[in-house]
Protein backbone atom coordinates (compact mmCIF):
# COMPACT_ATOMS: atom_id res chain seq x y z
CA UNK A 1 0.00 0.00 0.00
CA UNK A 2 1.33 3.40 -0.91
CA UNK A 3 0.57 6.16 1.50
CA UNK A 4 1.41 9.71 0.53
CA UNK A 5 4.07 11.34 2.63
CA UNK A 6 1.55 14.02 3.39
CA UNK A 7 -0.72 11.73 5.32
CA UNK A 8 0.94 12.32 8.66
CA UNK A 9 1.22 15.69 10.33
CA UNK A 10 4.78 16.66 11.15
CA UNK A 11 5.43 17.33 14.84
CA UNK A 12 7.03 20.77 14.97
CA UNK A 13 5.37 22.44 12.03
CA UNK A 14 7.42 25.11 10.37
CA UNK A 15 6.54 27.18 7.36
CA UNK A 16 7.10 25.35 4.11
CA UNK A 17 10.49 26.78 3.34
CA UNK A 18 11.48 26.82 -0.28
CA UNK A 19 15.00 25.96 -1.26
CA UNK A 20 17.50 28.52 0.00
CA UNK A 21 19.01 30.86 -2.56
CA UNK A 22 22.69 30.02 -2.78
CA UNK A 23 25.57 32.46 -2.35
CA UNK A 24 28.63 31.22 -4.20
CA UNK A 25 32.08 32.76 -3.99
CA UNK A 26 34.12 31.98 -7.09
CA UNK A 27 37.84 31.47 -6.78
CA UNK A 28 39.94 31.86 -9.89
CA UNK A 29 43.05 29.77 -9.43
CA UNK A 30 46.31 30.04 -11.31
CA UNK A 31 49.33 27.91 -10.44
CA UNK A 32 47.71 27.01 -7.15
CA UNK A 33 46.94 30.58 -6.04
CA UNK A 34 43.69 32.53 -6.08
CA UNK A 35 43.43 35.42 -8.49
CA UNK A 36 40.65 37.63 -9.76
CA UNK A 37 40.89 39.84 -12.76
CA UNK A 38 38.88 42.97 -13.28
CA UNK A 39 37.26 42.20 -16.62
CA UNK A 40 39.60 39.21 -16.70
CA UNK A 41 42.68 41.36 -17.28
CA UNK A 42 45.09 42.71 -14.66
CA UNK A 43 45.11 39.78 -12.23
CA UNK A 44 45.59 40.40 -8.54
CA UNK A 45 46.56 37.79 -5.97
CA UNK A 46 44.05 37.15 -3.20
CA UNK A 47 45.61 34.19 -1.45
CA UNK A 48 45.65 30.50 -0.85
CA UNK A 49 42.56 28.81 -2.34
CA UNK A 50 42.19 26.19 0.37
CA UNK A 51 42.49 28.76 3.15
CA UNK A 52 40.01 31.03 1.39
CA UNK A 53 37.63 28.12 0.82
CA UNK A 54 37.72 27.21 4.48
CA UNK A 55 37.05 30.81 5.48
CA UNK A 56 34.09 30.96 3.14
CA UNK A 57 32.58 27.73 4.43
CA UNK A 58 32.85 29.09 7.98
CA UNK A 59 31.23 32.36 6.94
CA UNK A 60 28.22 30.59 5.46
CA UNK A 61 28.99 30.32 1.75
CA UNK A 62 26.58 27.73 0.35
CA UNK A 63 28.88 26.41 -2.31
CA UNK A 64 32.19 27.24 -3.95
CA UNK A 65 33.33 27.38 -7.54
CA UNK A 66 36.99 27.04 -8.49
CA UNK A 67 38.02 28.05 -11.97
CA UNK A 68 41.52 26.96 -12.86
CA UNK A 69 43.04 29.35 -15.35
CA UNK A 70 46.51 27.84 -15.29
CA UNK A 71 47.75 27.68 -18.85
CA UNK A 72 50.62 25.23 -18.49
CA UNK A 73 50.76 21.51 -19.12
CA UNK A 74 50.92 21.04 -15.37
CA UNK A 75 47.33 22.18 -15.04
CA UNK A 76 45.68 18.82 -14.79
CA UNK A 77 48.01 17.82 -11.98
CA UNK A 78 47.58 21.07 -10.07
CA UNK A 79 43.78 20.88 -10.43
CA UNK A 80 43.68 17.40 -8.96
CA UNK A 81 45.91 18.48 -6.07
CA UNK A 82 43.64 21.46 -5.44
CA UNK A 83 40.47 19.35 -5.48
CA UNK A 84 41.97 16.81 -3.10
CA UNK A 85 43.09 19.52 -0.69
CA UNK A 86 39.71 21.26 -0.78
CA UNK A 87 37.78 18.01 -0.33
CA UNK A 88 39.87 17.18 2.73
CA UNK A 89 39.21 20.54 4.38
CA UNK A 90 35.78 21.70 3.27
CA UNK A 91 32.35 20.23 3.92
CA UNK A 92 30.22 22.24 1.55
CA UNK A 93 29.74 21.38 -2.11
CA UNK A 94 32.18 22.68 -4.69
CA UNK A 95 32.51 22.84 -8.43
CA UNK A 96 35.74 22.82 -10.40
CA UNK A 97 36.16 24.14 -13.91
CA UNK A 98 38.82 25.22 -16.34
CA UNK A 99 39.96 23.43 -19.44
CA UNK A 100 38.07 20.19 -18.82
CA UNK A 101 37.60 18.67 -22.26
CA UNK A 102 37.85 14.95 -21.82
CA UNK A 103 35.79 12.42 -19.90
CA UNK A 104 39.00 11.28 -18.22
CA UNK A 105 39.60 14.81 -16.85
CA UNK A 106 36.15 14.81 -15.29
CA UNK A 107 36.58 11.31 -13.93
CA UNK A 108 39.82 12.17 -12.15
CA UNK A 109 38.39 15.37 -10.66
CA UNK A 110 35.21 13.71 -9.42
CA UNK A 111 37.21 10.90 -7.87
CA UNK A 112 39.45 13.48 -6.20
CA UNK A 113 36.34 14.81 -4.44
CA UNK A 114 34.76 17.49 -6.64
CA UNK A 115 30.97 17.58 -6.45
CA UNK A 116 30.46 19.10 -9.86
CA UNK A 117 32.54 20.02 -12.85
CA UNK A 118 32.01 23.08 -14.96
CA UNK A 119 32.60 23.12 -18.70
CA UNK A 120 32.55 26.08 -21.04
CA UNK A 121 34.54 26.20 -24.31
CA UNK A 122 34.72 22.42 -24.56
CA UNK A 123 30.91 22.26 -24.64
CA UNK A 124 30.65 24.93 -27.33
CA UNK A 125 33.30 23.28 -29.49
CA UNK A 126 31.83 19.82 -29.00
CA UNK A 127 28.25 19.90 -27.69
CA UNK A 128 28.16 16.09 -27.53
CA UNK A 129 30.57 16.40 -24.61
CA UNK A 130 27.61 17.49 -22.45
CA UNK A 131 25.68 14.33 -23.34
CA UNK A 132 28.72 12.18 -22.71
CA UNK A 133 29.39 13.67 -19.28
CA UNK A 134 25.74 13.41 -18.24
CA UNK A 135 25.62 9.78 -19.34
CA UNK A 136 28.87 8.92 -17.59
CA UNK A 137 28.36 10.70 -14.27
CA UNK A 138 24.77 11.95 -14.07
CA UNK A 139 23.36 15.36 -14.89
CA UNK A 140 23.90 16.74 -11.43
CA UNK A 141 27.67 16.71 -11.98
CA UNK A 142 27.55 18.79 -15.11
CA UNK A 143 27.53 22.57 -14.86
CA UNK A 144 27.58 24.32 -18.21
CA UNK A 145 29.17 27.74 -17.85
CA UNK A 146 28.19 30.30 -20.45
CA UNK A 147 29.91 33.65 -20.98
CA UNK A 148 27.63 36.02 -22.81
CA UNK A 149 28.13 39.43 -24.37
CA UNK A 150 25.79 41.72 -26.27
CA UNK A 151 26.80 42.11 -29.91
CA UNK A 152 24.65 44.45 -31.99
CA UNK A 153 21.60 43.77 -29.87
CA UNK A 154 22.03 39.99 -29.68
CA UNK A 155 23.41 38.04 -26.75
CA UNK A 156 26.13 35.81 -28.11
CA UNK A 157 28.13 33.11 -26.35
CA UNK A 158 31.78 34.10 -25.98
CA UNK A 159 34.86 32.03 -25.28
CA UNK A 160 38.22 32.65 -23.62
CA UNK A 161 37.00 35.10 -21.01
CA UNK A 162 34.97 37.10 -23.50
CA UNK A 163 37.68 37.51 -26.11
CA UNK A 164 36.26 35.22 -28.78
CA UNK A 165 32.71 35.64 -30.05
CA UNK A 166 30.82 32.61 -31.32
CA UNK A 167 27.75 32.43 -33.51
CA UNK A 168 25.76 30.76 -30.74
CA UNK A 169 22.84 32.79 -29.46
CA UNK A 170 22.99 32.63 -25.68
CA UNK A 171 19.36 31.74 -25.05
CA UNK A 172 19.29 29.00 -27.68
CA UNK A 173 22.60 27.57 -26.52
CA UNK A 174 21.46 27.36 -22.91
CA UNK A 175 18.27 25.59 -23.98
CA UNK A 176 20.35 23.14 -26.01
CA UNK A 177 22.71 22.55 -23.09
CA UNK A 178 19.73 21.76 -20.87
CA UNK A 179 18.34 19.30 -23.40
CA UNK A 180 21.71 17.62 -23.76
CA UNK A 181 22.00 16.97 -20.04
CA UNK A 182 23.37 19.99 -18.21
CA UNK A 183 22.39 19.83 -14.54
CA UNK A 184 22.92 23.52 -13.93
CA UNK A 185 23.79 26.68 -15.87
CA UNK A 186 26.33 29.26 -14.72
CA UNK A 187 25.64 32.38 -16.76
CA UNK A 188 28.21 35.19 -16.73
CA UNK A 189 27.46 38.48 -18.41
CA UNK A 190 30.76 39.73 -19.80
CA UNK A 191 29.22 43.18 -20.18
CA UNK A 192 28.59 43.30 -16.44
CA UNK A 193 31.56 41.30 -15.16
CA UNK A 194 34.05 43.46 -13.28
CA UNK A 195 31.85 46.56 -13.46
CA UNK A 196 30.30 46.16 -9.98
CA UNK A 197 27.18 47.76 -11.43
CA UNK A 198 24.80 44.88 -10.75
CA UNK A 199 23.79 41.61 -12.39
CA UNK A 200 22.23 41.47 -15.86
CA UNK A 201 18.76 41.01 -14.45
CA UNK A 202 16.76 41.26 -17.65
CA UNK A 203 18.76 38.53 -19.39
CA UNK A 204 18.84 36.36 -16.27
CA UNK A 205 15.08 36.57 -15.86
CA UNK A 206 14.51 35.72 -19.49
CA UNK A 207 16.77 32.68 -19.28
CA UNK A 208 15.48 31.57 -15.90
CA UNK A 209 11.91 31.56 -17.15
CA UNK A 210 12.77 29.24 -20.03
CA UNK A 211 14.79 26.53 -18.29
CA UNK A 212 13.89 24.01 -15.62
CA UNK A 213 17.39 23.36 -14.27
CA UNK A 214 19.06 25.61 -11.68
CA UNK A 215 20.58 28.87 -12.88
CA UNK A 216 23.54 30.65 -11.24
CA UNK A 217 23.83 34.38 -11.90
CA UNK A 218 27.31 35.77 -12.38
CA UNK A 219 28.93 39.03 -13.38
CA UNK A 220 28.46 42.50 -11.96
CA UNK A 221 27.98 42.08 -8.21
CA UNK A 222 29.17 45.23 -6.46
CA UNK A 223 27.03 45.62 -3.37
CA UNK A 224 24.38 43.91 -1.24
CA UNK A 225 21.51 45.56 -3.12
CA UNK A 226 22.65 43.83 -6.31
CA UNK A 227 22.08 40.44 -4.69
CA UNK A 228 18.66 41.49 -3.40
CA UNK A 229 17.80 42.70 -6.90
CA UNK A 230 18.91 39.57 -8.71
CA UNK A 231 16.87 37.29 -6.47
CA UNK A 232 13.80 39.54 -6.37
CA UNK A 233 13.77 40.37 -10.06
CA UNK A 234 14.86 37.12 -11.67
CA UNK A 235 14.23 34.30 -9.18
CA UNK A 236 17.56 32.65 -10.12
CA UNK A 237 18.70 29.87 -7.81
CA UNK A 238 22.11 31.19 -6.90
CA UNK A 239 24.37 34.21 -7.27
CA UNK A 240 28.10 34.04 -7.75
CA UNK A 241 30.74 36.68 -7.17
CA UNK A 242 34.47 36.88 -6.63
CA UNK A 243 36.27 40.10 -5.84
CA UNK A 244 33.58 41.63 -3.61
CA UNK A 245 33.99 38.60 -1.37
CA UNK A 246 37.76 38.17 -1.68
CA UNK A 247 38.51 41.74 -0.72
CA UNK A 248 35.94 41.80 2.07
CA UNK A 249 33.73 44.42 0.45
CA UNK A 250 30.74 42.18 1.12
CA UNK A 251 30.69 39.85 4.11
CA UNK A 252 28.56 36.76 3.60
CA UNK A 253 26.87 36.72 7.04
CA UNK A 254 25.66 40.30 6.71
CA UNK A 255 24.69 39.73 3.07
CA UNK A 256 22.51 36.82 4.15
CA UNK A 257 20.96 38.83 7.00
CA UNK A 258 19.99 41.49 4.51
CA UNK A 259 18.56 38.96 2.07
CA UNK A 260 16.47 37.43 4.84
CA UNK A 261 15.15 40.88 5.78
CA UNK A 262 13.87 41.06 2.23
CA UNK A 263 12.13 37.69 2.63
CA UNK A 264 14.62 35.94 0.41
CA UNK A 265 15.13 32.41 1.67
CA UNK A 266 18.73 31.82 2.75
CA UNK A 267 20.64 29.41 4.96
CA UNK A 268 21.85 31.31 8.01
CA UNK B 1 35.01 3.69 21.02
CA UNK B 2 33.78 0.60 19.21
CA UNK B 3 30.60 2.41 18.14
CA UNK B 4 32.57 4.90 16.10
CA UNK B 5 34.20 2.49 13.66
CA UNK B 6 32.40 2.71 10.34
CA UNK B 7 32.85 0.45 7.34
CA UNK B 8 32.24 1.97 3.92
CA UNK B 9 31.98 -0.35 0.90
CA UNK B 10 34.36 0.75 -1.83
CA UNK B 11 31.91 1.37 -4.65
CA UNK B 12 32.82 3.22 -7.80
CA UNK B 13 29.56 5.17 -7.57
CA UNK B 14 30.44 6.91 -4.39
CA UNK B 15 31.90 10.03 -2.95
CA UNK B 16 33.43 7.65 -0.44
CA UNK B 17 36.33 9.94 0.37
CA UNK B 18 34.18 12.92 1.29
CA UNK B 19 32.12 10.77 3.64
CA UNK B 20 35.25 9.23 5.13
CA UNK B 21 36.76 12.69 5.68
CA UNK B 22 33.72 13.86 7.62
CA UNK B 23 33.47 10.72 9.76
CA UNK B 24 37.07 11.28 10.80
CA UNK B 25 36.34 14.95 11.41
CA UNK B 26 33.62 14.07 13.94
CA UNK B 27 35.84 11.59 15.76
CA UNK B 28 35.03 8.33 14.00
CA UNK B 29 37.26 5.76 12.41
CA UNK B 30 36.75 4.60 8.85
CA UNK B 31 37.52 1.27 7.26
CA UNK B 32 37.07 1.17 3.51
CA UNK B 33 35.88 -2.33 2.67
CA UNK B 34 37.53 -3.23 -0.64
CA UNK B 35 35.59 -6.49 -0.93
CA UNK B 36 32.35 -7.86 0.58
CA UNK B 37 34.52 -10.10 2.81
CA UNK B 38 36.12 -6.99 4.33
CA UNK B 39 32.66 -5.87 5.34
CA UNK B 40 31.74 -8.98 7.29
CA UNK B 41 33.19 -7.74 10.58
CA UNK B 42 31.44 -4.35 10.32
CA UNK B 43 29.73 -2.99 13.41
CA UNK B 44 28.41 0.03 11.56
CA UNK B 45 28.08 0.75 7.85
CA UNK B 46 27.65 3.80 5.66
CA UNK B 47 26.49 3.29 2.09
CA UNK B 48 27.13 6.45 0.10
CA UNK B 49 26.17 6.68 -3.51
CA UNK B 50 25.84 9.01 -6.41
CA UNK B 51 24.85 8.10 -9.92
CA UNK B 52 22.14 6.03 -11.53
CA UNK B 53 19.96 3.47 -9.73
CA UNK B 54 20.39 0.46 -12.02
CA UNK B 55 24.11 0.99 -12.42
CA UNK B 56 24.48 1.06 -8.65
CA UNK B 57 22.33 -2.02 -8.05
CA UNK B 58 24.26 -3.87 -10.75
CA UNK B 59 27.52 -3.04 -9.06
CA UNK B 60 26.19 -4.15 -5.66
CA UNK B 61 25.02 -7.44 -7.15
CA UNK B 62 27.91 -8.21 -9.52
CA UNK B 63 30.53 -7.64 -6.87
CA UNK B 64 28.66 -9.71 -4.31
CA UNK B 65 27.77 -6.97 -1.82
CA UNK B 66 24.04 -7.75 -1.61
CA UNK B 67 24.26 -11.06 0.27
CA UNK B 68 26.66 -9.76 2.86
CA UNK B 69 24.63 -6.56 3.31
CA UNK B 70 21.40 -8.51 3.74
CA UNK B 71 23.03 -10.72 6.32
CA UNK B 72 24.59 -7.89 8.30
CA UNK B 73 21.64 -5.52 8.18
CA UNK B 74 18.66 -7.87 8.37
CA UNK B 75 20.05 -10.69 10.53
CA UNK B 76 22.80 -9.12 12.63
CA UNK B 77 20.97 -5.77 12.83
CA UNK B 78 24.11 -3.78 12.11
CA UNK B 79 23.25 -0.05 11.94
CA UNK B 80 23.56 1.25 8.39
CA UNK B 81 23.25 4.77 7.03
CA UNK B 82 22.43 5.21 3.35
CA UNK B 83 23.22 8.57 1.80
CA UNK B 84 21.46 9.85 -1.33
CA UNK B 85 21.52 6.99 -3.87
CA UNK B 86 22.69 4.79 -0.98
CA UNK B 87 19.36 5.46 0.73
CA UNK B 88 17.44 4.97 -2.50
CA UNK B 89 18.79 1.40 -2.76
CA UNK B 90 16.97 0.56 0.50
CA UNK B 91 13.61 0.92 -1.26
CA UNK B 92 11.87 -1.51 -3.58
CA UNK B 93 12.67 0.17 -6.86
CA UNK B 94 12.90 3.42 -8.78
CA UNK B 95 11.34 5.05 -11.81
CA UNK B 96 14.93 5.72 -12.87
CA UNK B 97 15.58 2.06 -13.56
CA UNK B 98 14.14 -1.41 -13.85
CA UNK B 99 16.05 -3.37 -11.24
CA UNK B 100 14.61 -4.08 -7.83
CA UNK B 101 16.21 -2.34 -4.89
CA UNK B 102 17.27 -3.99 -1.62
CA UNK B 103 13.64 -3.75 -0.43
CA UNK B 104 14.53 -3.20 3.20
CA UNK B 105 12.13 -0.27 3.32
CA UNK B 106 8.80 -0.34 1.57
CA UNK B 107 8.16 2.23 -1.11
CA UNK B 108 9.58 3.40 -4.42
CA UNK B 109 11.42 6.32 -5.99
CA UNK B 110 9.56 8.75 -8.24
CA UNK B 111 10.94 11.43 -10.52
CA UNK B 112 10.25 15.03 -9.55
CA UNK B 113 7.58 16.58 -11.71
CA UNK B 114 7.44 20.26 -12.49
CA UNK B 115 3.92 21.47 -13.16
CA UNK B 116 2.66 24.66 -14.69
CA UNK B 117 0.99 25.76 -11.44
CA UNK B 118 3.98 24.88 -9.30
CA UNK B 119 7.12 24.95 -11.44
CA UNK B 120 10.20 23.53 -9.76
CA UNK B 121 13.78 23.14 -10.84
CA UNK B 122 15.04 19.60 -11.39
CA UNK B 123 17.42 18.39 -10.01
CA UNK B 124 16.40 19.48 -6.53
CA UNK B 125 19.73 21.12 -5.80
CA UNK B 126 20.75 23.19 -2.82
CA UNK B 127 20.11 23.72 0.87
CA UNK B 128 16.61 22.85 1.99
CA UNK B 129 14.93 22.92 5.39
CA UNK B 130 13.67 19.79 7.12
CA UNK B 131 10.33 19.06 8.70
CA UNK B 132 11.14 16.50 11.37
CA UNK B 133 8.52 13.86 12.13
CA UNK B 134 10.49 11.67 14.46
CA UNK B 135 12.69 13.30 17.05
CA UNK B 136 14.28 10.10 18.34
CA UNK B 137 16.19 9.36 15.14
CA UNK B 138 19.59 10.77 14.15
CA UNK B 139 18.47 14.22 13.00
CA UNK B 140 20.19 16.64 15.38
CA UNK B 141 18.34 19.15 17.49
CA UNK B 142 19.93 22.52 16.94
CA UNK B 143 18.96 26.09 17.62
CA UNK B 144 19.33 27.11 14.00
CA UNK B 145 16.88 26.02 11.33
CA UNK B 146 18.15 22.69 10.02
CA UNK B 147 19.22 22.91 6.42
CA UNK B 148 20.87 20.16 4.41
CA UNK B 149 22.39 20.00 0.95
CA UNK B 150 20.31 18.03 -1.53
CA UNK B 151 21.08 17.05 -5.10
CA UNK B 152 18.76 14.52 -6.71
CA UNK B 153 16.10 14.07 -9.39
CA UNK B 154 14.20 11.15 -7.82
CA UNK B 155 12.57 11.09 -4.40
CA UNK B 156 11.25 8.28 -2.24
CA UNK B 157 7.58 7.69 -1.48
CA UNK B 158 7.48 5.69 1.73
CA UNK B 159 5.16 2.69 1.66
CA UNK B 160 4.98 2.72 5.45
CA UNK B 161 4.63 6.24 6.78
CA UNK B 162 6.06 5.17 10.15
CA UNK B 163 9.47 4.89 8.45
CA UNK B 164 9.44 8.57 7.65
CA UNK B 165 11.78 10.66 9.82
CA UNK B 166 11.83 14.00 8.00
CA UNK B 167 10.59 15.65 4.84
CA UNK B 168 11.70 18.62 2.78
CA UNK B 169 9.52 20.69 0.49
CA UNK B 170 10.26 20.90 -3.23
CA UNK B 171 7.09 20.99 -5.27
CA UNK B 172 5.62 18.57 -2.75
CA UNK B 173 6.73 17.18 0.59
CA UNK B 174 9.46 14.70 -0.22
CA UNK B 175 11.21 12.07 1.86
CA UNK B 176 14.37 13.59 3.33
CA UNK B 177 15.17 10.98 5.99
CA UNK B 178 13.90 7.52 6.91
CA UNK B 179 14.55 4.99 9.62
CA UNK B 180 13.35 1.45 10.04
CA UNK B 181 14.94 -0.20 13.09
CA UNK B 182 18.71 -0.29 12.43
CA UNK B 183 18.31 1.05 8.90
CA UNK B 184 18.85 4.82 8.49
CA UNK B 185 18.66 6.73 5.24
CA UNK B 186 19.04 10.36 4.24
CA UNK B 187 18.34 11.77 0.80
CA UNK B 188 20.60 14.77 1.41
CA UNK B 189 24.37 14.84 1.79
CA UNK B 190 25.42 15.22 5.45
CA UNK B 191 29.07 15.12 4.33
CA UNK B 192 28.41 18.33 2.37
CA UNK B 193 26.12 19.99 4.91
CA UNK B 194 28.69 21.72 7.11
CA UNK B 195 27.81 21.86 10.83
CA UNK B 196 24.34 20.33 10.36
CA UNK B 197 25.88 17.38 8.56
CA UNK B 198 28.60 16.89 11.13
CA UNK B 199 26.01 16.85 13.93
CA UNK B 200 24.00 14.18 12.11
CA UNK B 201 27.03 11.99 11.42
CA UNK B 202 28.02 12.33 15.07
CA UNK B 203 24.56 11.09 16.06
CA UNK B 204 24.95 8.11 13.77
CA UNK B 205 28.32 7.33 15.39
CA UNK B 206 26.66 7.25 18.80
CA UNK B 207 23.88 4.85 17.72
CA UNK B 208 24.26 1.67 19.77
CA UNK B 209 25.61 -1.26 17.82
Amino acid sequence: MNISNLSKEPLPVKAKAPLAKRIIPCLDVKDGRTVKGVNFVDLRDAGDPVELAWQYSQQGADELVFLDITATHERRKTMVELVKAVARQINIPFTIGGGINEISDADILLNAGADKISINSAAVRNPDFIDELAAAFGKQFVVVAVDTKLVEGTNLVHLNGGRIATEFETEKWIKEAEERGAGEILLTSMDHDGTKAGFDNSLLKKINDTISIPLIASGGAGNVQHFIDVFEKTNVDAALAASVFHYGEILIPSLKEELRKHNIEVRL
Amino acid sequence: MENAVVHIPNLSLGNTQSVANMIKRVGGEVIIAMTPEDLSSAKKIILPGVGAFDEGMNELRDQGWIDVLNKLVLEKKVPILGICLGMQFFFEGSEEGELPGLSWISGRLKRFVSTHEDPIKIPHMGWNALNVYRRESIIPEMEEELRYYFVHSYHAICGDVDDLVATAHHGSDITAAVQRNNIYGVQFHPEKSHTFGMALLKNFLSVKC
